[in-house]
C-alpha cells in the first residue's frame, strides 16, 4: 500500500465481535501510534502503525465477524484483506484474536483462517475474564492442536502484551513456520465436493469451501481462487455442502474442546451474573424503565455536562474574533486609502468565517459527549440489549433486525448509516431503512436544537420539579425516532411492501468499559464530524457572507431619510446604522423576504428564511448562517453570543422574532427536513439513480412543513406568544 | 444421529427450558448463520428469557447469548427434551 517498492509488513486483526479485538488493537500498536480510517473502504477500518523489532508493520483492524463466510459485500471485507494483503508473498501475519472465557465458540472462525495456509498468530483474549468465570483456556494445549503460536493475553489490564508483540516478530521475521493449515477431518461428501472443484487441494480448497458457505453477491470477482463461481454454484445447488462442513468443524472442536480447558468443561460462573442482570435490564417494566431513565440521562448530560464547556469555546471564539477585529482597525488607521478593501476582509473573517464556523464549533462539546454516551454504552453491552428491547418495534415497523444498527448510527450521522445498511442482503430491506434514516436525529441537528432550546427555553420553571432543556431536547429525540418509525410503518404498506428478513441478534457478556478505547473512539469520531462538516460550513459560510454582503449600497441608499437625519445630528457611525439595512438589501436579505410570506403561517422571519436556505448544504449551517446575519447586523456592538441575538431580535411589528413557541416550530421543521447534500449524494449512489433521493426529499418537506405548521398554529391556538 | 423430529420448534421454548437442536430450514443465508453459531444439529439450546414486548426470544448456545424473532426461531427444529 506504500508508495515505494518493498512493501511495509501488515498485520491483519481477525476475530469475532465482543473478544475485545479494537481494545486489543489499542495496546498492542500503543498509545502514540499513528491511526487513520482506511479509505475506499465501505465500512470504517482503522489503521495504526508500530514498530515491531526493527521494522515499521501496519496494523490493520477488520470488523468483528463469526465466521469468514460473507452473504453480503461488506461481509466479504476480512476474507477480501486476508486475499490482497496476505496473498501474494507479501510479508504479513494474520492475528486471530479469540474469546477467552468463549474458546470453543471463537475456535470455528479461527479453523477457517487457518485453512487459508497464511502466516498466523493467535491470541487468545479476555484472559482476565476466563480466570473470574472459572474457564482458563490452557495456552500450550492450544498451540499444539492448532500448530501456530498462541498468546494468552488480557487487552484491558496489557498482560501478554509484549509476549504477543514478540511471537508478532518472530512471524514475521519466519512466516513459514507459522502457516495456517486445514485441520478438520472432512466426511466424503464435503471431500468430494470440494476435490471435484479444486483437486490440488491446497489454499483453492480452502477458497472453495468459502464460497459454499457464501452468496455470490458477496464478492465482484468471477472466479473463487481458481474456480470459476458458477461452477461453485452448481456444486452448491447439487446438495447442501455447506451444513456438513459447519457440522464437521464443530464435530472437531467439540471432539477437543474439554481438553483446550485447564480444569476441564465447567460451568460458566459469569454467565449466571449476565442472566441475572438480563432478566432485569429485559423485564417489561424494569427494563423499560431503564432504557427510557437512560436515555433522558444522556440528554441530560448533553446540557449539564457541556454546558461549561460550550460557555468556553463561544469565549474563545469571541475573543479571536475581537482580536482579528482589534488587529483590522489598527491596520485600517495606519492606511486609510485601504479602508474599503480592508474592512471588506475584516467583514469576511470576524462575520463570515468566525462567526460562521465559531457557530457550529461551539457545538463540538456537546456532540463528543453524544459519541462518548453512545461509545460507553456500547462497551458495556447495553445497545444490544436496546436493540433487543426495540426489535418488536422495529419488527411492526417492517424493518429488519439488523435495521437497528443503522438506525443508531444515524443518531450521529446518516452519510455511514446509509453505508452500513450494505450488510443487508435483501435491496428491499435496505432500501426502506435507508429512505427513513435521513429522519433519525443526526448530530448536525444537535446545533440547531442546542441554539434554540438554550437560547428561547428557561433552565427551570416555577413549580416544576424537572429541569425544561434537556427535556425538550429529549423530547425532540422521541419525536424524531416515533416518526422514523412510523414512516418506515407507512413506506412498509406503500412503496417498499414485504417483510423483513430474518436476523441473528448477539447478546454480549456485560462488562466495564475499556476508557481508552471509548475515548479514542470518542475523539476519531469527533474528529471526522468536524473535518466532514468543516468543509462543507466553511465554503457554505463563506458563500453566505458573500450573499449577505452584496451588493454594497451607501448609508444614503438604503436608510430612509428621516432615521439618517437623526443619527447625522446625533453624530453616530453612520455604517452601523447603515448595517440592518444594508442586509435587509443584499442577495440573501431579498431572498429572505421574498420567502417569507410562505413561511409565515410557520413562525420564520426572513432571516429565519436566509438562514434555511444555507441549511439546505448542511442542517448545521443554519446556526453558522444566523451567526452571520447577527453579526453583520450588529457591526459595532459588543460580539455578544448568538444566543443573546436571537433572544433580543424583534419582528415587525416590535414583537420578538425568537419565542418557545418559534423555537419548537424550527426544532420540528429540522427534525424532519431532508436538508444535506452529503446524504442526496450517498442516497443518489446507493439506490442507484435519483428517483428516490428527490421521493424523500420532497417527502420530508411535506412533512418539515406540515409539522411546523401544525405546532406554530396549535400552539397559538392555546395562547402561547 | 438416530433421534427424531419431535415436532416441536425453538419458538415453543419456555424460558429456563433447554432442547437439543434437530435441524434448520428458513432461507439459505438465514440456515447457514445459526449453523456457523453453533446451532449445529446435536446442540444443546437453552432459552433463557423474553423480551418486554415478546420478541427477540433469547436463547443461550455454546456460552453465548443469542436474539431470535419468534417468527425466525420457528424454523428451528428440536430433537427432544435434553
Amino acid at each position: 500500500m506504500n508508495a515505494v517498492g518493498t512493501p511495509e509488513p501488515t498485520v491483519l486483526l481477525v476475530g469475532p465481535p465482543n473478544a475485545g479485538k479494537s481494545t486489543l488493537f489499542n495496546r498492542v500498536t500503543g498509545a502514540s501510534a499513528a491511526t487513520s480510517n482506511v479509505v475506499g473502504t465501505t465500512v470504517a477500518l482503522e489503521q495504526a502503525w508500530s514498530r515491531l523489532g526493527d521494522q515499521t508493520v501496519r496494523f490493520l483492524d477488520l470488523p468483528g465477524t463469526a465466521s469468514l463466510a460473507a452473504a453480503s459485500p461488506d461481509e466479504a471485507v476480512t476474507v477480501q484483506a486476508v486475499r490482497t494483503q496476505l496473498g501474494a508473498g507479501d510479508p504479513g501475519v494474520a492475528l486471530v484474536v479469540l474469546d477467552g472465557p468463549r474458546l470453543a465458540r471463537s475456535l470455528y472462525l479461527a479453523l477457517q483462517v487457518l485453512e487459508l495456509g497464511v502466516p498466523t498468530v493467535v491470541a487468545v483474549n479476555l484472559m482476565d475474564e476466563a480466570r473470574e468465570a472459572g474457564r482458563v483456556p490452557d495456552i500450550a494445549a492450544l498451540q499444539d492442536v492448532l500448530g501456530v503460536p498462541v498468546v494468552g493475553v488480557s487487552a484491558r489490564r496489557g498482560e501478554g502484551i509484549d509476549a504477543l508483540r514478540d511471537a508478532l516478530t518472530a512471524a514475521l521475521a519466519d512466516p513459514d513456520a507459522v502457516r495456517g493449515r486445514d485441520l478438520v477431518d472432512w466426511p466424503d461428501t464435503v471431500r468430494a465436493s470440494v476435490e471435484a472443484l479444486a483437486p490440488a487441494g491446497g489454499a483453492d480448497a480452502a477458497w472453495v469451501r468459502w464460497a459454499l458457505l457464501s452468496e455470490p453477491v458477496a464478492t465482484s470477482e468471477t472466479h473463487v481462487g481458481q474456480v470459476p463461481w458458477d461452477a461453485v454454484l452448481a456444486a452448491r445447488a447439487q446438495e447442501d455442502v455447506g451444513p456438513a462442513m459447519i457440522a464437521a468443524r464443530y464435530a472437531w472442536i467439540d471432539a477437543r474442546a474439554a481438553g483446550l480447558l485447564q480444569d476441564g468443561e465447567t460451568e460458566d460462573a459469569t454467565a449466571r451474573r449476565t442472566d441475572a442482570v438480563d432478566r432485569f435490564l429485559l423485564h417489561p417494566v424494569s427494563g423499560t424503565l431503564v432504557f427510557l431513565g437512560l436515555m433522558w440521562l444522556v440528554f441530560w448530560g448533553l446540557f449539564a455536562g457541556a454546558d461549561p464547556l460550550v460557555g468556553f469555546v463561544e469565549e474563545v471564539f469571541g475573543w479571536v474574533g475581537s482580536g482579528v477585529s482589534a488587529w483590522f482597525d489598527a491596520r485600517i488607521a495606519a492606511w486609510p486609502a485601504a479602508e474599503g478593501w480592508l474592512s471588506l476582509l475584516q467583514g469576511l473573517l470576524v462575520d463570515g468565517v468566525i462567526a460562521g464556523v465559531g457557530g457550529v464549533v461551539v457545538f463540538v462539546p456537546q456532540i463528543a459527549l453524544l459519541f462518548l454516551w453512545l461509545g460507553v454504552l456500547e462497551d458495556v453491552g447495553y445497545l444490544s440489549r436496546a436493540s433487543a428491547l426495540m426489535d418488536r418495534v422495529l419488527r411492526a415497523a417492517g424493518l429488519p433486525g439488523k435495521a437497528f444498527v443503522p438506525l443508531l448510527s444515524g443518531f450521529a450521522c446518516a452519510v455511514p448509516a446509509i453505508l452500513a445498511t450494505r450488510t443487508m442482503p435483501r435491496f428491499r430491506d435496505r432500501l426502506l431503512t435507508m429512505l427513513v434514516l435521513p429522519l433519525t436525529s443526526c448530530s448536525a441537528r444537535l446545533p440547531v436544537y442546542a441554539l434554540m432550546i438554550g437560547a428561547l427555553f428557561p433552565a427551570t420553571l416555577a413549580g416544576w420539579p424537572i429541569p425544561v432543556r434537556p427535556t425538550v431536547m429529549f423530547g425532540m429525540y422521541v419525536l424524531s425516532t416515533v416518526v422514523t418509525l412510523l414512516a418506515a410503518v407507512v413506506l412498509a404498506r406503500t412503496v417498499v411492501p414485504g417483510d423483513a428478513s430474518a436476523s441473528v441478534l448477539e447478546l454480549p457478556p456485560y462488562r466495564l468499559p475499556d476508557p481508552r478505547s471509548v475515548l479514542r473512539t470518542v475523539f476519531r469520531r469527533t474528529g471526522d464530524f468536524l473535518h466532514e462538516a468543516g468543509r462543507v460550513i466553511l465554503v457554505a459560510t463563506i458563500v453566505l457572507w458573500a450573499l449577505l454582503t452584496f451588493p454594497r449600497y451607501a448609508p444614503e441608499d438604503v436608510v430612509p431619510p428621516d432615521v439618517l437625519a437623526e443619527a447625522v445630528a446625533r453624530g453616530e457611525d453612520l455604517a452601523s446604522v447603515a448595517a440592518p439595512y444594508q442586509l435587509r438589501h443584499s442577495i440573501a436579505g431579498q431572498m429572505g423576504q421574498a420567502m417569507e410570506p410562505f413561511t409565515e403561517p410557520v413562525g420564520f422571519t426572513w432571516k429565519t428564511d436566509i438562514a434555511l436556505i444555507g441549511a439546505f448544504a448542511a442542517r448545521e449551517v443554519f446556526v453558522g448562517t444566523l451567526g452571520i446575519v447577527y453579526g453583520i447586523e450588529e457591526a459595532d456592538e459588543e460580539s455578544g453570543s448568538l444566543r443573546d441575538a436571537i433572544r433580543s431580535d424583534t419582528r415587525a411589528d416590535g414583537t420578538a422574532a425568537y419565542t418557545p413557541r418559534v423555537g419548537l416550530s424550527i426544532m420540528v421543521f429540522f427534525a424532519f427536513a431532508m436538508q444535506c447534500l452529503s446524504t442526496l449524494a450517498v442516497l443518489r449512489k446507493e439506490t442507484g439513480g435519483w428517483r428516490w433521493p428527490v421521493f424523500i426529499t420532497v417527502v420530508t418537506f411535506g412533512m418539515a412543513y406540515g409539522g411546523s405548521l401544525i405546532v406554530y398554529q396549535g400552539l397559538g391556538l392555546l395562547g402561547w406568544a | 444421529m438416530n433421534a427424531t423430529f419431535t415436532g416441536r420448534t425453538l419458538d415453543r421454548l419456555a424460558p429456563g427450558e433447554s432442547a437439543v437442536v434437530h435441524a434448520i430450514g428458513g432461507d439459505r443465508p438465514f440456515r447457514l448463520r445459526l449453523l456457523e453459531l453453533g446451532l449445529v444439529p446435536g446442540t444443546v439450546v437453552v432459552c433463557v428469557g423474553r423480551s418486554p414486548l415478546g420478541d427477540p426470544l433469547r436463547f443461550r448456545v455454546r456460552d453465548a447469548v443469542i436474539g431470535l424473532r419468534r417468527a425466525d426461531a420457528v424454523h428451528v427444529q428440536l430433537r427432544s427434551d435434553a
